[in-house]
């Protein structure tokens, strides 16, 4: 038997995968709730499919969760797998081709014979021919040794190999040499009111993590040294987790009630889930009849008072889009936020994508000017939302706020801020009743004065219809012309009171890349690797797409080649080459998963060759 | 500081011009839209409610121009959304007193969707139906409530749909207060209005009304003095189903159906049934809004129903307080440092 050795890893990627129903969600979120305890840098990526219940043992049904450890600063779920647990034949089948060479395959080999080998598409079994030499193949009877660390628990044989990912777990709690206790302390949590269940998952717990160490079955155990954090608290948390914290932040830092109106849709209906568990934080959510109903209410809410928020994705947003016009027309507070997805139409429901940038610029009727802001990781998804709130409030307007798929289910460690450093919101309203007017404007932002319904003596009507400064109906030509005008102005004014993104790099050079929203971990990434090997790069990241920040004018003549990288077919480019007739160049792939690294450093290789 | 906090004492008693705004109505002369104006500011001085706390919310359509009228707050939304902006203003502050005034184009096709869900709901909100069975601000089409037949600019060789029973609707959708009136019959409707607006959950009121470019003469029957008597059915809380030139018809539920039988004033059957707006079941409810347009029966106007049910945003608001009981009040570090949290320390 080979000597036992203990590596040391800067950074590893680990996925489970496994049939939809083998609850491979539940025990990557478990693997990295102990990686976060450990303190490690991490970001995950759940990949799963869209049907509830897929045929067991089908390629589509196989789901997957991704996570990338480190002991250094990282922003993506890594590229390449370094560690595949596979729990049946379709998960290798569809898994395989992302590990890297000489990976580490943890496989249940019960699950490879017959039918399911044949469901996935195998001719022959993948452990008994060669097809697997170039990886580290670990092919362990799971489930047969789960039943057999169960032998005497009160539960049917079909109940207890549910418990078999805990089994898994616990040989890859080994691998990496991680604590068991957080998991048996959330199993006891989690199935308090089944003590059976609490009995057969922690034994199958224990049984993998003891098989792997008695069976001496890795040859080498995985360190993961603490990240060299920044020293602090810090909460794991999910993007649409930090978003409801953040709104609830929003709210209460401007002194007004949460109300959201919402209608579920994949993958933004956990923010509906997350805020309805705080109505004693004023949390009033709605769940509406439909899409519009929801925006509507929220529209509503925000007229009488509170902070209205509405949460979709791209179809709903299509829904939405005529009250997003009178939003605009009405200019009340409101934050929209679209958690993207694959598409057009239906799409990829549970995929992440890019391509709604133009719909959230372009898609309402008129010059309806919205700003828009995009969040770039699980944990920004606070501040945005804060931001977005903070804006939506002063300038009396609707907002964009746009995540997706990725970065909504993905998580990171987030630091916690201290509650008391986060500046109060300020929201002005009219005073003297004498001379209010409803669309009378503050002389700074451009924003209208806003009385809430129940105040004496401010008595106004709102609409859809353009107005005069009154509120009176005004069908004038050039009143028209000129509210247009305030109301795409007003938009442009909020470039003062937003950070403008610094560049990163030097100011001039060979190639600038500019990236949006969530591909900012892939270009962190690659642009660290391009400058490792020597070569020079520089980056700009937008936060605010409108107003379009004034800060990039200083930098993007200085180059002579532009890159977008975006997961979609080319949108904030086209924004670009329209705004500074530059010849910026896309990097595209559309493929509902976040972008390569490897292949956005080769593309930049490509560019810095030339 | 909310505006709210800054409550200035309010005049005493309103009267209908404290409730009329500077605009001037647009309606085309003669319209019935005036009719229902003119009621809506007589019984709104007598209602006890601050002015500023009233709103009107309206759609799209020829009525929904009717909150510009109103020296109230007042929202000109859009198209059958109504319903859904009026939904959150009322969640979002009880206090305050929502009107939704729509149309039956308005209410019942593009938004009826949210007419139903706000109904099931029984949101605290009054609804003001115009229904003149017509599209008039986009110039005559024929509407969900056009009948059969009905020649419009949509429908030159006669409309092939079905109509739609606002009240069944309503009824179905398990509004707790369901009410029909009639512009020409300013006396009901003051009556209706103000049982409506008073009712705490959401109060239904179908007001037939006259288009009088469109679709003019759609209700004349109920109002005209040689027909009334005989085509309207006025409801009265525990009386007897009285109509007919000389007040001798009345109805009678036959195993599955009603019946038309003779009604003498002086001497009435004990057994006769009398009207029941409180009744829970809604079986003979249905059965009566069935009656209207049916050429053997009146249309039945007055109120259909006016039950007492807990409202929505009522529940809403106990919910709250029940969590904050269980939970404690929100508190913002509390949230920040739930979850899985970690300490990386400093080294
Ligand atoms: S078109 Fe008909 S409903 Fe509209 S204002 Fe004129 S009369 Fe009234």
């Amino acid at each position: 038997m080979e000597k036992k050795e203990s590596k040391t890893l800067e950074r590893v990627t680990i996925r489970f995968a496994g049939d939809s129903g083998d609850g491979m969600q539940l025990t990557g979120m478990r693997f990295t709730n102990t990686t976060a305890l450990e303190g490690h840098e991490l970001v995950t990526l759940p990949d799963y499919p869209a049907e509830i219940r897929a045929p067991a043992g089908t390629l589509f049904g196989v789901s997957g969760f991704q996570i990338q450890i480190s002991s250094s600063e990282i922003h993506t779920p890594g590229d390449q797998p370094d560690v595949l647990v596979a729990m049946n034949p379709a998960a290798l089948k569809v898994n395989l081709k992302l590990v890297s060479d000489n990976g580490i395959l943890i496989i249940n080999s019960d699950a490879f014979q017959g039918r399911n080998l044949a469901l996935a598409g195998y001719e022959t079994n993948p452990l008994e021919d060669d097809s697997l030499k170039r990886y580290q193949v670990f092919a362990v009877p799971i489930t047969t040794l789960t039943r057999r660390a169960l032998e005497g628990v009160k539960l049917s044989v079909k109940e207890k190999d549910r418990s078999k990912n805990f089994f898994a777990l616990g040989m890859t709690f080994w691998l990496f040499t991680h604590p068991l206790e957080p998991t048996i302390e959330w199993i006891k949590e989690k199935f308090k009111n089944r003590p059976e269940l609490v009995e057969a998952n922690i034994k199958a717990l224990n049984a993998g993590y003891n098989y792997a160490l008695s069976t001496e079955l890795f040859s080498t155990t995985y360190r993961v040294d603490k990240a060299k954090k920044a020293p602090g608290k810090y909460r794991n948390v999910t993007g649409n987790e930090a978003l409801s914290i953040g709104f609830i932040t929003a709210a209460k830092k401007a002194h007004k009630e949460l109300f959201l109106g919402s209608y579920p849709i994949t993958p933004a209906s956990e923010i509906l889930h997350e805020l309805s568990k705080y109505r004693n934080y004023d949390v009033k959510t709605f769940q509406a009849e439909d899409e519009i109903a929801g925006i509507g209410a929220a529209i509503g809410a925000s007229y009488a008072g509170a902070l209205g928020i509405t949460t979709t994705s791209g179809p709903g947003v299509a829904l939405k889009s005529e009250f997003l016009g009178f939003a605009v027309m009405a200019e009340l507070p409101l934050v929209v936020t679209n958690v993207q997805r694959g598409g057009p139409s239906t799409g990829l429901p549970t995929k992440t994508e890019q391509a709604d940038l133009l719909q959230a610029l372009y898609g309402r009727n008129g010059e309806a000017p919205m700003p828009i802001i995009a969040a770039k990781s699980p944990a920004d998804c606070f501040s945005a939302a804060l931001e977005a709130s903070k804006i939506a409030l002063m300038f009396s307007t609707p907002v964009f706020l746009l995540t997706d798929g990725y970065i909504a289910n993905g998580s990171e460690p987030w630091l916690i801020p201290d509650v008391d450093s986060i500046p109060e919101i300020e929201v002005h309203y009219a005073t003297d009743p004498d001379t209010f007017m409803p669309y009378k404007r503050d002389p700074k932002t451009l924003a209208r004065m806003i009385a809430l319904p129940g105040t004496p003596g401010f008595e106004h009507h709102i609409g859809g219809l353009e107005k005069d400064d009154t509120g009176d109906v005004a069908y004038d030509p050039d009143n028209h012309d000129r509210m247009v005008r305030l109301r795409a102005e007003k938009i442009e004014r909020i470039n003062q009171y937003v950070d403008q993104p610094e560049i990163n790099g030097d100011p001039e050079g060979e190639l600038l890349l500019i990236s949006w929203g969530s591909t900012y971990g892939t270009v962190f990434t690659a642009i660290e690797e391009i400058r490792k090997r020597g070569k020079k790069v520089s980056w700009y990241h937008l936060r605010w797409i409108y107003p379009f920040p004034l800060s990039l004018e200083k930098y993007i003549h200085n180059f002579k080649n532009v890159l977008v990288p975006e997961i979609n077919l080319g949108q904030l480019v086209k924004v670009i080459r329209d705004r500074y007739l530059v010849d910026a160049k896309g990097f595209n792939r559309v493929r509902g998963l976040p972008l390569n690294t490897h292949e956005l450093v080769e593309a930049i290789e490509n560019i810095l060759q030339k | 500081m909310s505006q709210q906090d800054k409550v200035r004492p309010g005049k005493v008693q309103l009267t209908r011009d404290d409730f009329t705004s500077k605009s001037e109505p647009r309606w085309c002369p003669g319209c019935g839209d005036y009719a229902i104006l003119a009621q809506m500011k007589k019984i709104l001085p007598d209602m006890g409610i601050p002015r500023e706390n009233i709103i009107f919310v309206s759609g799209i359509g020829c009525s929904s121009r009717f909150p510009y009228y109103m020296n109230t707050y007042g929202v000109h939304s859009i198209h059958g959304r109504a319903p859904t902006i009026a939904t959150g203003i009322k969640l979002a502050n009880p206090d305050l007193k929502v009107f939704v005034i729509t149309g039956d184009g308005d209410g019942l096709s593009i938004g009826g969707n949210h007419f139903i869900h706000l109904c099931r709901r029984n949101v605290d909100i009054t609804v003001i139906l115009f229904n003149n069975r017509i599209y008039g601000l986009t110039k005559g089409q024929y509407s969900p409530t056009s009948l059969k037949g009905q020649i419009t600019k949509s429908s030159p060789y006669g409309s092939l749909e079905n109509p739609f029973n606002p009240i069944l609707m309503a009824l179905a959708s398990g509004a707790t207060f369901v009410a029909r009136t009639i512009d020409r019959n300013p006396k009901h409707m003051i009556e209706v209005f103000k049982r409506a607006a008073m009712h705490k959950g959401t109060a239904f009121v179908e007001v037939y009304q006259n288009c009088v470019i469109f679709n003019d003469g759609a209700f004349a029957d109920l109002t005209k003095p040689d027909t009334k008597s005989e085509r309207a059915l006025y409801m009265e809380q525990g009386k007897p189903y009285v109509f007919g030139n000389n007040r001798d018809k009345s109805l009678r539920w036959s195993s599955n159906h009603f019946e038309v039988v003779p009604y003498d004033e002086n001497n009435p059957d004990k057994e006769l049934m009398v009207h029941d707006e409180h009744s829970l079941n809604p079986t003979l409810e249905f059965g009566l809004a069935s009656l209207s347009d049916d050429p053997n029966f009146p249309t039945p106007l007055g109120i259909f129903r006016d039950v007492a049910v807990d409202t929505y945003e009522g529940l809403l608001l106990k919910q709250i307080e029940f969590v904050k009981q269980k939970k404690g009040e929100g508190d913002l570090e509390k949230l920040f440092h739930s979850g899985n949290t970690f300490y990386i320390e400093n080294k």
